[in-house]
């Protein structure tokens, strides 16, 4: 029990920055070119952790503050997502609003101590990831609620746990649609290609590199680590609600859930290489598509 | 089997919301003429043991022809020729025109179980999925300025009304549905010219130039 444990929580913690390199691999291939090596990630959060941060007169605590409260919020949000349908490690009713609020609360850190440097630039990127995420708010919120509503269950744990196969016999149209906009907020939460470019340093385009432009060393590994971590979230999540393979015994299980992230890495990689991204005023239409989805996905449900 | 017919209607519900946010006019003709394959092929699946085979395979394969090959084709020959790609300045915004249509697919579904029928509901998603595309299909028509998409407004709603004839299709005889057919086709015939002579006319497909008073 104590090494399941541990080895789900090793999982959360080493398995993140691996996802990111798989998306920027298939990038580089269907570009034609070779790309960075797999593991960039890792090295370069190895480098920036040895590095002293620099910081600007301007600032005070907040921004300080601002990686390492992001860094810890979306840690204990991971802690709430069963992995490989396994229960998760803390679990109780109603642990999806606080899931979701704990992402907010990274959001809401990483926005704050990008005020906190006085650049209007960066308050900028902060305005624009604040009224985006308002938008991906109400969509997240309706596919856990319809996913809630289909299971029974208030906790992620239930939500995603062995009453979704039964679910998908009820009521698959809905948990269809509701996979569908939850696949546009993990795209939009995690700001890639169709939303925001993650490779981006054209002032105009960049919604979330923007705020962290200031930050250095260990501040922006936690960053860097966190974003990672926030993409994890959103494809165990999602993977378990569409593919919802059942295996026999507890380590063949956690083999299908890794292999199906890595299949979610390659296909937002693939969604990257074949979109361009949207004009700043076509993002909210996008969103406001996903929430109109996801209420349909609960009338369906309701009828 | 069930499963299909479900994912089958509320396939034509997304492809209604994806007409009211798309503004590419080449992606909005591939969307209806999916919804017209999708039509026939709820023709079909809707078969039950107690219809007409015949009939049913007449009415899904004209259906099948006119809505998903031969209207589709004249629409893209339409915007080739008048070499416009998308809608420009729709009267009504795409965020409110989604929001409206998601209100009214929401309103059909939850409400549509009070309707009194004329006969046996075939399938719980029929009549929601016909008032919603009926009600998409008016949105377009109401809220764009492009002939264009007024026309595939048009279309929409027809496909919305064929959904509800399928309820019907034991009382109506082959003859009615063909003519019906022939008539929507003969109607995108017509508005084509309609749109060529406005695009020759005003150097634009923009419906308000019609409004405005000319020497």
């Amino acid at each position: 029990m104590i090494l399941r444990v541990l080895f789900q929580i090793g999982l959360l913690l080493l398995l993140p920055p691996l996802l990111l390199g798989v998306v920027n691999r298939v990038k580089a291939i269907a570009a034609g070119r070779k790309g960075p090596p797999i593991l960039q990630l890792y090295f370069d959060l190895a480098k920036l952790l040895r590095k002293g941060a620099v910081y600007s007169r301007t600032t005070t605590w907040v921004f300080r503050a601002g990686p390492a409260v992001g860094l810890a919020a979306i840690v204990t949000a991971g802690t709430m997502l069963p992995v490989a349908g396994q229960p998760a490690i803390v679990s109780f009713a109603g642990d999806f609003v606080l899931f979701a609020y704990l992402l907010a609360l990274a959001r809401f850190a990483t926005a704050l101590a990008a005020l906190d440097t006085g650049s209007s630039f960066e308050g900028m990127g902060a305005a624009r990831e604040v009224s985006f995420a308002s938008m991906a708010e109400p969509a997240l919120f309706l596919v856990l609620v319809v996913m809630a509503r289909a299971t029974g269950s208030l906790s992620l744990s239930g939500m995603l746990g062995p009453g979704l196969a039964a679910a998908w016999r009820a009521a698959a149209p809905a948990l269809l649609l509701s996979a569908i906009a939850l696949f546009v907020v993990a795209l939009a939460e995690n700001s890639r290609i169709p939303v925001d470019d993650p490779n981006t340093h054209l002032e105009l385009t960049m919604i979330h590199e923007v705020m962290v432009l200031d930050h250095s060393g260990p501040d922006l590994a936690f960053i860097l680590y966190g974003a990672s971590l926030k993409f994890f979230l959103f494809g165990a999540l999602l993977v378990r609600l569409v593919a919802d393979v059942r295996m026999t015994g507890f380590w063949a299980a956690e083999g299908a859930f890794v292999v199906e992230l890595l299949g979610f890495s390659i296909l937002v990689g693939l969604v990257e290489s074949a979109m361009a991204r949207l004009r700043l005023t076509r993002v909210p239409q996008m969103l406001v598509g996903a929430s109109v989805l996801s209420v349909f996905a609960l009338v369906l449900l309701l009828r | 089997m069930g499963a299909w017919t479900d994912m089958a209607f509320i396939l034509v519900v997304v492809l209604d919301l994806f007409l009211l946010a798309s503004s590419r006019l080449g992606a909005a003709i591939r969307a209806v003429a999916l919804q017209g394959a999708l039509l026939s092929l709820l023709a079909l699946l809707l078969t039950g043991s107690g219809h007409d085979v015949g009939h049913m395979l007449v009415v899904a394969g004209g259906a099948f022809l006119i809505k998903a090959v031969l209207i589709p084709w004249l629409m893209f020959r339409a915007i080739r020729e008048m070499a416009i790609r998308r809608e420009m300045e729709p009267l009504m915004g795409y965020v409110p025109s989604i929001i409206l249509g998601g209100l009214g697919v929401v309103l059909s579904f939850a409400f549509s179980r009070g309707l009194p029928l004329p006969t046996n509901e075939m399938h719980p998603f029929l009549v929601p999925t016909a008032l919603s595309t009926v009600w998409t299909g008016l949105l377009l028509v109401v809220s764009r300025r492009k002939a264009v998409t007024q026309v595939l407004g048009f279309l929409v709603l027809e496909n919305g009304v064929f959904v509800f004839g399928l309820l019907l299709t034991d009382f109506m005889p082959v003859m009615v549905e063909a003519g019906v057919l022939l008539d929507l086709l003969a109607a995108v015939f017509v508005m084509g010219i309609v749109m060529f002579q406005i695009n020759r006319e005003f150097a634009s497909l923009d419906t308000d130039a019609l409004s405005s008073l000319k020497d």
